[in-house]
């Protein structure tokens, strides 16, 4: 027998259950439960969930309700001034005086920075979540399966993934996006989906076949196989459950990773294009004027780097929180 | 009517220390009803018979070499894999010795439960939730239904376990199958599991093979016993005969290690030594080494599988002799 954790739940549901006494039943904690508990114990990791729901509300509805408020979109251009420089700082009109219209200021072509950030959030979000999303799939079935069925199957799928590993993979990248650049904007951001997509899944493919390889040999899973379960059914429904733990961290710690890959790429000039906006390409569009126009650069960096900071904190938070050290089994 | 027999079976499994018999020509028959019991020390390949049964050796490394594992008139080891996995769980269950761990922790006891008659019975979600709910109530789960939702993790030891034999017993398997049910259990629930077991069986009158290596189990439970070391059978007998007229050294060994509550006696016996490496076997009885009665013969020459009676066989040299022994010790 494991030893087991007796934490005061515990004991309750141990003591409840003995046959002899039918008492009233103790719902004990679940796991899931008890892991939300510990991250709310976390004040880096609740600050981190925060600012990143806060960045993300903001960017799905910003650019609407700016739109409803002051009635411009994010790639809107004001053409009726014939002013030379339409860059104005923070919380500043057309002739100088103080506007709340432009609270992050405008940029060269005298677009909104507020909007702008903020849908470049929705693009660096979606391409963040998208890619781990992809990993997600790919790697979990991928690892899963060699995992399970082991032997030279494994070999043979995991030195592919080595394969893969060992090649650098930013270049890998740059070449499929500057060899199939596509004409339009939307063209060019599903390519990125796919470019980052493919190489993301990698580290989530060990890392499933590790917990599976671990899991494979434990009792419940022949308890299964004993009672007819088949082979695709034990490892989606009985072993990748039980991966989930570490597989939700590493996909918190994805995100971010990714976002900052897409940032990378955008700054140089292979991600996101314009009129839509990412915070990579508002950085690359921010730095070039870094000298006379700060607040171009200083908006979406700072922004992109609290949301970053946000979900790595958050990630650590959930690592500890659900540390299969503290799980009671 | 016979329901299960296993003939010469031969499971070898390929180790980097050589080719280890695990289970070396076992044959047995199992009538409808009837318990079997199988004793033996740790590595003596009792487990490995019964994975031997419904197909669930690794492989590699395992493999079964040969022999015939005859349920109900099919051979089970010739069977397509899909028609294998048709029987187990649904003719063939087994339980397993740590319930601790043969429970999924991430799925509700209700889903586990519902998953075998899903599979075998084609019940719908609500039809398996019904019966899954019967069946814990079956086995003695006070409010069952309040607590079908609850993860493994929430029930003790002794109530896993009786999940286990929900679990076993929801398609009414012909047989079951228990690896050392409750070794893993304190002996206050040990007694209730066991008293469940021989429950049910007279309701569903199910056969059982039980594994275990406590002879007090043995002797409560099975109609027929078989003694196993080193892979191979040393006796098979009814459970009383073998009690009371043991015709092989290693089963008087086994005997006289049991500890007797009301004896005076200052030492427990054991029998000296260690169950050999079944990796590398010497030519002649594996139990040599460690008998007290082993003469020449016994090192040199493999031991004939002697009938007693008709009911009573041994693996021993001087096989007659220690059941006449028996006998004499028993009269006297």
């Amino acid at each position: 027998m494991e030893p087991e954790k007796i934490s005061p739940e515990m004991a309750v549901a141990e003591a409840d259950v003995r046959p002899e006494e039918a008492g009233e039943f103790v719902h004990g904690t679940s796991l899931w439960r008890d892991a939300w508990r510990r991250l709310l114990k976390n004040k880096l990791a609740v600050f981190g969930l925060v600012v990143v729901v806060l960045i993300t509300i903001a960017s799905v509805t910003g650019p609407t309700l700016i739109k409803s408020i002051f009635g411009f979109t994010p790639d809107y251009i004001p053409t009726q001034d014939t002013q030379l420089v339409r860059s104005f700082p923070p919380f500043t009109g057309p002739n100088g005086q103080f506007s709340w219209a432009h609270p992050m200021g405008t940029d060269n072509a005298g677009r909104d920075q507020l909007a702008r950030v903020l849908q470049g959030g929705q693009i660096s979000l979606f391409v963040g979540i998208i890619a781990t999303l992809v990993s997600l799939v790919i790697g979990i079935s991928y690892g899963a399966i060699a995992g399970y069925v082991g032997g030279r199957v494994d070999n043979v799928m995991m030195r592919v993934v080595d394969v893969l590993y060992s090649l650098p993979y930013v270049i890998v990248v740059i070449v499929l996006l500057s060899m199939f650049r596509s004409q339009t904007a939307r063209g060019q951001l599903i390519l990125l989906f796919i470019a980052l997509g493919s190489v993301s899944w990698l580290t989530m493919a060990r890392i499933v076949r590790g917990q599976v390889l671990s899991l494979k040999n434990q009792e419940f899973v022949l308890a299964a196989r004993a009672t007819g379960v088949s082979g695709p059914r034990i490892v989606f429904r009985h072993l990748v459950p039980n991966t989930l733990g570490p597989v939700i961290v590493y996909a918190t710690l994805t995100i971010p990773q990714i976002m900052l890959t897409e940032a990378f790429l955008s700054f140089l000039g292979l991600g996101v294009q314009a009129p839509l906006a990412s915070w990579g390409s508002l950085a690359a569009d921010g730095v070039q004027n870094i000298a006379i126009f700060p607040w171009q650069l200083i908006f979406p960096g700072v922004t992109m780097a609290l949301t970053l900071f946000s979900l790595n904190f958050l990630g650590d938070g959930l690592r500890d929180a659900l540390d299969p050290q503290m799980r009671t089994t | 009517m016979i329901l299960l027999e296993v003939k010469d079976l031969r499971t070898y499994f390929d180790t980097d220390d050589g080719l280890v018999k695990a289970v070396d020509g076992i044959s047995f028959q199992l009538q409808r009803g009837e318990t079997l019991g199988i004793v033996g020390e740790s590595g003596s390949g009792k487990s490995v018979t019964n994975l031997s049964i419904i197909r669930l050796i690794p492989e590699p490394p395992g493999k079964i070499v040969s022999g015939e594992v005859i349920f109900t008139g099919q051979d089970i080891l010739l069977l397509p894999p899909d028609a294998v996995r048709k029987i187990r769980g649904r003719r063939i269950a087994m339980i397993f010795q740590d319930p601790m761990t043969s429970l999924n922790p991430f799925m509700k006891i209700s889903k586990q439960l519902m998953e075998m008659t899903q599979l075998h019975l084609g019940h719908t979600k609500a039809q398996a939730y019904e019966h899954a709910v019967h069946m814990l109530e079956t086995v003695g789960i006070p409010d069952a239904r309040a607590r079908a939702d609850s993860y493994p993790h929430e029930f003790s030891g002794g109530m896993r376990q009786r999940v286990m034999i929900a679990m076993a017993l929801s398609c009414e398997p012909e047989l079951l199958i228990a690896d050392e049910p409750t070794t893993a259990l304190d002996v206050t629930i040990q007694a209730q599991i066991l008293e469940l077991i021989k429950k049910l069986k007279q309701k569903t009158g199910t056969s059982v093979i039980l594994i275990t290596h406590d002879l007090g189990i043995v002797a409560g439970m099975t109609d027929h016993v078989i003694v196993m070391y080193a892979g191979k059978i040393f006796e098979q007998a009814r459970t009383k005969e073998l009690f009371a007229l043991p015709g092989n050294p290693y089963t008087k060994g086994l005997l006289r290690s049991v500890p007797d509550p009301t004896a005076q006696q200052g030492q427990l016996y054991q029998i000296p030594g260690l169950p050999p490496d079944v990796a590398h076997l010497k030519p002649g009885c594996p139990f040599a080494d460690r008998c007290e009665r082993a003469e020449e013969i016994c090192r040199r020459e493999f031991p004939p599988f002697v009938e007693l009676t008709p009911d009573h066989h041994s693996l021993c040299h001087f096989a007659n002799e220690v059941y006449a022994e028996s006998t004499q010790a028993k009269r006297g």
